[in-house]
């Protein structure tokens, strides 16, 4: 099966400054793969360039390929509205608009001109079972999103961007502002979610790595250092540096 | 801990059942092919004894998977503790089961001793009896019954002292016995050693019920009895 998304050589520079010096990686379709290293080894940089995140930032450089179904992602003339549709990105702090909770995960749909109720009501319920959140907001749902618990709040975050049906989720330390047992049924959420999408999570926190995904990458000062199995690399990292950051000598 | 822990720690629970099983299965064939002078049930069970070490190896590869991917902790630690240290017992019984079938391989066409064969047979079946209560104790998670085995391995014990005391007793009688006498005294030795790796198994029922590491086993707490 070929990778739904492949990176070559991806180089990225904030101003004269190299952030991340030519990384390849391929991402699998229906798997979840970790983005793992310490803090400034450019994980997240290279996950926001994976739904063109980065363009906002100024003075950014930004070279290599990126294919997305066989598609450069960087054209000029690929539809950025389009690209983020198809490539979500759940961030660290939920971020749910301050609106109802239907309103929320209808958001993206009305944007792209869906206005008939039945329909709507018909995604609402799919994208909040699928996040795993509908039991706890389905006799709430014209409630402000605000109005519920942290992990409640990224679950929600979840599903409005399930409902547009993209194909790859990107998440961006998801659980690092959660409990613990929200961050669990987090954790329970992805690897359901699995089944259906490619799903790309940078994570601090090694155990959730471990027990979540199929492929981990490990980076270090914007370098990838290993990339394999999870189970491979927690076991029988090929890299000392792999082995010496799981264990915690450094970072 | 989550469903995936779950899921896996069944599924090494089965693995483990079904290998208890095929070690129990081991000790009644390597004695029934020792008492009946039947070198080829016992070549046979040789051959399988190498399955036996691979599920093992199977399992222990799996069992430190888990620990490393999931990092359980408490009672799922101990879940997983529990079966890596009692896998490693079950091959061991595994492996002194060969050695009675190597011995059937090696003695054949010697003189024998009826006498002893029958009570070989008979520690055979005190055995084969604790082996069954250890692992339904582990899997149906029964205190009393750990310590039921820990009594059983005494009487097999006992049964061991007599047995070699019926050994010493045929050679000294009929020196012609003596190299079937050193066979038996190898083969009881292995029944008692396989008693003992059976307490073990009781011990690591404890311990995962308890995270108590104890021992039942009464031969070492007073050697001297």
């Amino acid at each position: 099966m070929p990778a739904i998304l492949q990176t070559k050589n991806v180089h990225l520079s904030y101003g004269s400054k190299e952030a991340l010096h030519g990384i390849n990686l391929d991402f699998d379709d229906h798997s979840i793969t970790a983005l793992i290293g310490p803090s400034g080894c450019g994980k997240s940089t290279f996950l926001r360039c994976l739904n063109r995140m980065n363009d906002l930032i100024a003075n950014t450089t930004i070279t290599g390929s990126f294919q997305f179904h066989g598609q450069d992602l960087y054209a000029p003339t690929t539809n950025l509205v389009e690209l983020r549709k198809q490539i979500g990105m759940v961030f660290q702090q939920p971020n749910p608009f301050p609106f109802s909770v239907y309103e929320n995960v209808t958001y993206g749909l009305k944007l792209a001109g869906h206005h008939e109720r039945k329909f709507l009501d018909e995604q609402v319920e799919r994208a909040l079972k699928q996040a795993a959140v509908w039991d706890e907001v389905k006799d709430n749902l014209n409630k402000s999103a605000m109005s519920f618990s942290g992990g409640q709040q990224q679950r929600i975050c979840i599903a409005r961007l399930l409902a547009v049906q993209p194909d790859i989720i990107l998440l961006d330390e998801p659980t690092s502002a959660l409990d613990p047992i929200s961050s669990a049924q987090i954790e329970e959420t992805l690897i359901t979610l699995k089944k259906d999408y490619c799903i790309i999570i940078v994570t601090h926190n090694l155990q959730q790595a471990s027990r979540i995904a199929d492929r981990t990458a490990f980076m270090l000062n914007g370098n990838l250092v290993e990339y394999d199995l999870t189970s491979k690399m927690f076991t029988q990292p090929a890299k000392q540096d792999t082995s010496d950051y799981l264990n915690g000598k450094f970072g | 801990m989550n469903n995936i822990f779950t899921t896996e720690l069944k599924k090494l629970y089965n693995v483990f059942t079904e290998m208890g099983n095929a070690v129990s299965d081991q000790i009644k064939q390597a004695t029934e092919s020792y008492v009946n002078h039947d070198k080829a049930a016992a070549q046979a069970l040789v051959q399988q004894d190498q399955s036996i070490n691979s599920n093992e190896v199977d399992l222990e590869k799996q069992a430190l998977t888990l620990m490393t991917l999931q990092q359980p902790v408490a009672d799922d630690f101990r879940n997983v503790i529990t079966i890596l240290k009692a896998s490693s017992d079950l091959e061991r019984i595994g492996d002194h089961a060969t050695g009675i079938a190597l011995e059937t391989i090696r003695v054949k066409g010697l003189q024998r001793n009826d006498d002893v064969e029958a009570k070989i047979a008979s520690l055979t079946k005190t055995i084969r009896g604790m082996l069954t209560e250890a692992l339904t104790a582990l899997q149906a998670i029964n205190m009393e019954q750990a310590q039921t085995v820990a009594e059983q391995d005494q009487e097999v014990d006992a049964q061991f002292d007599e047995i070699r005391r019926t050994i010493t007793a045929a050679i000294q009688d009929d020196p012609a016995v003596a190299e079937a006498g050193a066979s038996y005294l190898m083969v009881t030795k292995l029944l008692e050693r396989i008693g003992d790796r059976i307490v073990n198994l009781a011990e690591e029922m404890v311990y995962n019920q308890t995270g108590e590491i104890v021992e039942l086993n009464q031969g070492r707490l007073h050697p001297n009895n």
